[in-house]
């Protein structure tokens, strides 16, 4: 097992972060930690790279118990968010600090920082210093600087949260291909359900401090166990007690049996896809999704009258 | 015409206030030529002075940098209890007038003060020396690290530093290798403005030093004496030695600090 977590809690003050919280990463996997902020998925990370002490519970890292450990003790790499570069240190200086921190011969770290600059790419920028990079460089240098020492997981806190849209796309890219290639257990943490999905093997969905659900991004997606997960991970609609995915509505322009009426408020068009807003003669709105191809079809326009139907819905115990 | 305002009565202020006196102080020491100057100021007394002024600057520096950095780690990184009241107490030595804390150490110190009846017994020295000098000295200096480290601390965030112990860096190899670098000009110009308030001291160890000439008589003591005494152009050429001195500890600062821009 790569990373064992077992029953950790973690208070802030009166508010808890982190709430009995278990959870098992295979070695070698990529697994994501998502939840909209303040679930408690940055605690969790930091909680398993000893930055954060639990107040209970523990954490194993490849059948070591590192609870009581300090974080240089884990073997751990950790990506920040506003990559936390040393900013009076070169590239070149960055990358080879955990090594020489271990006090490697001068010719080992010199090939090692070699080695990583052409892993992520950053040959050129070697005598550079952070602030002359831009953000997805910062990022890939952060990168290396966590594997330089080999560590036996990696851990990233919204890696990819400060860069912009296209940038993040790419380093996602570039984030899956490495793992490819090196195998280190990763952990990261996102908000982003798209990014969960396109990058990691196993997604944890944490919410209010509690793991909702683990499983491949295909189990969360296809068989959600909670509302929370089924509208988190994928868009998804609330009619009555039933919950369907937004594409998984079907509009039509007569009435049907089992259908809710329901008025067209707004139609936005986003290329590929169309979205639209329905007011239910009920009450509520719901979004439906759709292809602008199917939308032309129908016809619909602004104010017009429909029926919804929802036969893939489902309904969970307890709500 | 707004600029224009400004700036005259920006600089028209520093003129009256900062370089009228010390250009009056130039001219005065200088007025019967650099010779009598030059005397005044090598007469065993007056190297005496200024012997003693760089040796309580010599220790007092070095240990309120220490102080100053530790303090502000503790304030920053590590929030306690009563960190509001360590804040708060950093910052007396601005508000209490030097004089206080003289008559303070006299009282601590004196012949029947709490410690100086021990102190006394055990043969040390404390009022009308050294030690009593420093001790006043590193009071009145004490603020300047820590509130020239404390923002930049708090600037850099402990991101850096969890990177580098994620990295296996011990705390002490944290703090050289991360932070110190990161706040070195903040403890630089601590250090410049900490060195500049030790060698203009005077309040504080007028009180506490006795001011025996050629023993426990510092330069600015030195420079009042004179005053005192007469010696006009003596205690004007003392008071040049003492401006030249800050103005070098200030240069040094400026032609040190543009490096930095670098990165």
């Amino acid at each position: 097992m790569g990373i064992r977590v077992k029953g950790v809690t973690k208070r802030f003050g009166s508010f808890t972060a982190v709430n009995n919280v278990s959870l098992d990463v295979q070695q070698g996997s990529l697994t994501a930690l998502l939840g909209p902020s303040g679930s408690g998925k940055s605690t969790l990370l930091r909680v398993i790279a000893g930055l954060e002490r639990p107040d209970a519970g523990r954490v194993t890292i490849s059948g070591e118990d590192a609870t009581g450990l300090a974080p240089r003790k884990r073997g751990v790499g950790f990506v920040f968010q506003h990559y936390a570069a040393f900013k009076h240190m070169t590239v070149r200086g960055n990358i080879a600090f955990g090594l020489k921190i271990r006090k490697r011969p001068r010719a080992e770290v010199r090939a090692r920082v070699d080695e990583l600059l052409a892993l992520v790419q950053l040959q050129p920028f070697a005598d550079r210093y952070p602030s002359q990079l831009s953000g997805g460089q910062r990022q890939r240098m952060a990168l290396a600087r966590a594997l330089a020492v080999e560590p036996k997981v990696l851990l990233l806190d919204e890696p990819f949260g400060a860069l912009d849209t296209r940038v993040r796309g790419e380093l996602r890219e570039w984030l899956h291909r490495l793992h490819d290639e090196v195998r280190v257990t990763t952990v990261f943490v996102t908000h982003d359900q798209e990014e969960a999905m396109a990058l990691a093997d196993q997604i944890a969905v944490l919410h209010e401090g509690r793991i909702e659900q683990v499983g491949s991004p295909r189990e969360l997606y296809d068989q959600p166990k909670t509302p929370f997960v089924m509208s988190f991970v994928g868009a998804a609609a609330q009619l009555g007690d039933r919950w369907v995915r937004q594409h998984d509505l079907d509009l039509r322009l007569e009435p049907a049996a089992g259908a809710f009426e329901a008025r067209v408020e707004r139609i936005a068009r986003l290329g590929f896809e169309a979205r639209i807003e329905l007011q239910l003669a009920d009450s509520g709105t719901v979004w439906a999704q759709m292809t602008c191809a199917e939308l032309d079809r129908l016809e619909l326009e602004r104010g017009a009258t429909v029926w919804v139907m929802a036969d893939r819905a489902r309904v969970f115990a307890g709500d | 015409m707004r600029k224009l305002a400004l700036r005259t009565v920006a600089l028209g202020y520093l003129a009256l206030i900062l370089l009228g006196p010390l250009s009056i102080v130039f001219w005065r020491a200088f007025e019967k030529g650099f010779g009598p100057a030059w005397s005044a100021v090598t007469t065993p007394a007056a190297m005496h002075a200024f012997q003693l002024t760089l040796e309580i600057t010599a220790i007092a520096v070095p240990a309120n940098t220490i102080f100053g950095v530790l303090c502000a780690l503790l304030i920053v990184r590590h929030p306690f209890p009563g960190k509001g009241l360590l804040n708060a107490f950093v910052d007396l030595p601005l508000a209490l007038s030097p004089v206080v804390v003289g008559f303070a150490l006299f009282l601590l110190y004196g012949r029947t003060g709490w410690f100086g009846s021990w102190l006394s017994s055990h043969g040390i020295r404390v009022l009308f020396a050294m030690p009593s000098m420093i001790l006043a000295t590193a009071f009145v200096s004490i603020p300047f690290v820590v509130r020239e480290v404390v923002p930049v601390l708090r600037e850099i965030g402990t991101d850096q530093e969890q990177a580098a112990e994620t990295l296996g860096a011990s705390q002490w190899q944290v703090f050289r290798r991360v932070t110190f670098p990161a706040i070195r000009w903040a403890v630089a110009y601590g250090v410049v403005l900490t060195t500049a308030r030790s060698l203009g001291e005077y309040g504080a160890v007028s009180v506490v030093s006795g001011r025996l000439a050629g023993q426990t008589e510092t330069a600015t003591l030195y420079v009042s004496d004179r005053y005192e005494n007469f010696d006009i152009v003596g205690a004007y050429a003392a008071s040049v030695v003492l401006a030249l001195m800050a103005i070098v500890v200030l240069l040094t600062m400026n032609l040190l600090r543009p490096k930095e821009g670098v990165h």
